[in-house]
């Protein structure tokens, strides 16, 4: 296998708030290879999103890396200054968010905010009246690019006259403006409907297909996740509680808590299949339960599990975070 | 609404001649998107929101019936209209036999009690400055007269019932998480003991785990207290889950209506298909392509002329440009709205 692009090492992420110290992200290891695309699963508060917002610098402060490092093509980028991550952001890797609306600005059309971003990354663009030509052919074959019907007449749209998933579209093409080797899929399709969030994911697959472009899909939703990513990590309470390859992680979950997420699911090929939910909540944040995060709603727990356990290899390229998995 | 149509409505959720819980016919919502002295010079043609343009569903007591639709269906509309929230532009809706639009006030305080909703958001749709006992007491407060101690009674019974208890009476919204909020807004909808009860959204807005704890709830709780459910989700699965039936929701108009099972299997609308072909599958190994749907719903201000469907469906015939399907028994107790069962038929 060649080297990762990404290499997340022993990742911490703490937030101070009045209540105690939050340690949002807590020893997450993570690679992720030229051209794949990687799914990220978890529910609220697993620190899916929080991970990666660490690996493009974007936490908000008092949030800070507490420990760990990340390495891009080899460079550790975990704690650079903010100019040499802002060169590093949009040009080697880009992020698109969930909500499109809250993530675009309302007073700039289409065009410009692509521009924008082209003008901010791009070194080698000509000066003058070329200039402006080159940047709206650009603009223009990037809305073509994304699948956005009539581009030149889309480009001087502002983001309310747009569908939920144009607007999509449109965050991708900015994130695309400057071929990033990777590209951070946080959430794409979750304010969409159905039809449209195929027409998105789909979308995003050709793309990783025909520009090479890394991904990394976050997501809450599992079956999004198996269509479209080869490697899955599971995120539990800040932890990654079991990756390798989607199928196999979801053909035979080794953890508690995957097996405990595909038995909540109900399944459209057998709707009388009772689904049986995972008692309890998430872990308190602030004060996790000692050792296995998820000991206090797992029906396997014994008094081992209150005592830290490290991610376990299991033959296939897996892992799983769990005492009954042998080491 | 034409007479046939009238007895095809009853006779779609009437299997052996029960009378329904709930009938509705002829459904019209328009929002008129004008405001002000714009009503009078402005046509309304181009200004008005076709939310639901002409259902029909009847509801048996004790069945919960799925309804599915994507934003912009109406789907929400239908379940506001089934409460009597939201007065129709025309057509009716019979709860026990009543017409909604023509209630005395007693009786529609009565039958206010028996038809209650369970929202998606479980953030806005409580009150932040009432206790718990407040906010699942209301509905007492207005309906029984109980006094202090019998009313406590009785909501801590039910607080009990959906996994809460007697140290969260006193407590405040922003204290608990979401599915324990989503708890509490179903122990307000169920305290007065409805027979009715529109499920709108309810596990949209919970995680994965979460969500199956409060579907594991409301399976249960039909079945104990005997609920009739119309239960509105733009997620298949959780639809599937719960229904007897489905009633599919295109732009405003049914498109499909049948037994569970029957519309996942046999889905007979185009839309249907197309919606079971989009959504995700955990082996991975969905057949790619397939049904997929090119392009938007167009907005329900503007639907497109004949079958709403017809801009987007891979097998539109030139009569569907032209002429409006009308719905048709495509296989005992399930129906579609689609010139092409006609054709083959």
């Amino acid at each position: 296998m060649s080297a990762p692009l990404l290499e997340i090492r022993g990742l911490e992420v703490v937030f101070p708030t009045r209540g105690g110290l939050v340690r949002a992200v807590d020893g997450v290891d993570l690679e992720v290879f030229p051209g794949e695309c990687l799914g990220v699963v978890g529910e609220s508060g697993s620190g899916k999103s929080v991970t990666f917002l660490a690996v493009l610098g974007l936490l908000r402060p008092p949030g800070r890396i507490g420990a760990g490092e990340i390495r891009f093509e080899g460079r550790t980028i975990s704690h650079l200054p903010e100019a040499e991550l802002r060169a590093l952001r949009g040009r080697a890797i880009a992020l698109t968010l969930q909500d499109a609306l809250t993530a675009l600005n309302p007073a700039l059309t289409v065009e410009q905010q692509i521009a924008e971003t082209i003008e901010t990354h791009d070194p080698d663009l000509p000066r003058g009246r070329a200039r402006q030509r080159v940047l709206r052919e650009r603009a223009q074959e990037l809305l073509r690019l994304v699948g956005i019907p009539e581009p030149a007449r889309r480009l001087a749209a502002y983001p309310h006259e747009l569908s939920g998933g144009m607007r999509q579209r449109v965050m991708i093409a900015i994130a695309l403006s400057c071929r990033p080797k990777l590209l951070i899929a946080d959430e794409p399709t979750t304010a969409l409907d159905v039809t449209i969030q195929a027409q998105v994911l789909e979308l995003l697959g050709e793309l990783r297909a025909r520009l090479g472009t890394a991904i990394v899909l976050v997501s809450h939703d599992l079956g999004v996740v198996a269509e479209h990513c080869a490697r899955v990590a599971v995120m539990y309470a800040g932890q990654v509680v079991e990756y390798g390859p989607t199928r196999a992680v979801i053909g035979d979950p080794r953890h508690p808590y995957t097996r405990g997420l595909l038995r909540s699911i109900p399944s459209i090929e057998e709707p009388e299949r009772p689904i049986r939910p995972i008692p309890g909540q998430m872990a308190d944040p602030i004060r996790p339960p000692p050792g296995c995060r998820f000991a206090p709603r797992c029906s396997l727990a014994r008094p081992a599990c209150r005592v830290p356990i490290a991610l376990r290899p299991i033959e296939g390229g897996r892992a799983a975070r769990c005492i009954e998995v042998a080491a | 609404m034409s007479a046939v149509a009238v007895t095809a409505a009853t006779g779609i959720g009437a299997p052996g001649g029960v009378r329904p819980l709930l009938e509705i016919e002829g459904l019209v919502k328009h929002y008129d998107l004008r405001r002000g002295l714009r009503r009078l010079i402005e046509p309304a043609e181009g200004h008005t929101v076709r939310a639901l343009d002409g259902v029909d569903l009847a509801l048996v007591r004790g069945e919960t019936l799925g309804v599915i639709g994507e934003s912009g269906s109406g789907k929400t509309t239908l379940g506001r209209c089934a409460l009597g929230l939201v007065e129709p532009t025309a057509g009716t809706v019979r709860f026990d036999g009543m017409d909604l639009a023509r209630l005395d006030p007693a009786t529609a305080k009565a039958l206010r009690r028996r038809m209650q909703i369970v929202f998606q958001d479980p953030y806005a749709s409580l009150n932040p400055r009432r206790t718990v006992e407040r906010i699942v007491g209301l509905g007492l407060a207005v309906h029984e007269r109980l006094d202090r101690a019998a009313a406590r009674a009785r909501i801590l019974a039910m607080l009990e019932r959906v996994g809460l208890g007697a140290a969260h009476l006193d407590r405040y919204p922003h204290q608990f998480s979401g599915g324990q909020r989503q708890r509490i807004g179903i122990a307000r909808a169920l305290v007065l003991r409805p027979d009715f009860v529109v499920c709108d959204e309810p596990v949209s807005a919970l995680d994965v785990s979460i969500q199956a704890q409060i579907l594991a709830l409301l399976r249960e709780l039909k079945e104990e207290l005997g609920l009739t459910y119309l239960f509105i989700a733009h997620d298949l699965a959780v639809v599937a889950h719960l229904s007897d039936r489905v009633a599919v929701l295109y732009l405003g108009k049914l498109v499909e209506l049948g037994p569970t099972r029957a519309v996942l299997k046999e889905p007979a609308h185009p839309y249907t298909r197309a919606l079971l072909a989009a959504v995700p599958r955990l082996d991975g190994r969905r057949d790619r392509g397939a049904g997929r749907l090119a392009g938007e719903p167009p907005s329900p201000v503007r639907p497109p002329a004949g079958c709403r469907f017809h801009p987007r469906c891979p097998y539109a015939l030139p009569v569907c440009r032209v002429r409006e399907p009308e719905l048709s028994e495509v296989a005992p107790r399930h129906r579609a709205a689609c010139h092409l069962h006609r054709e083959a038929a």
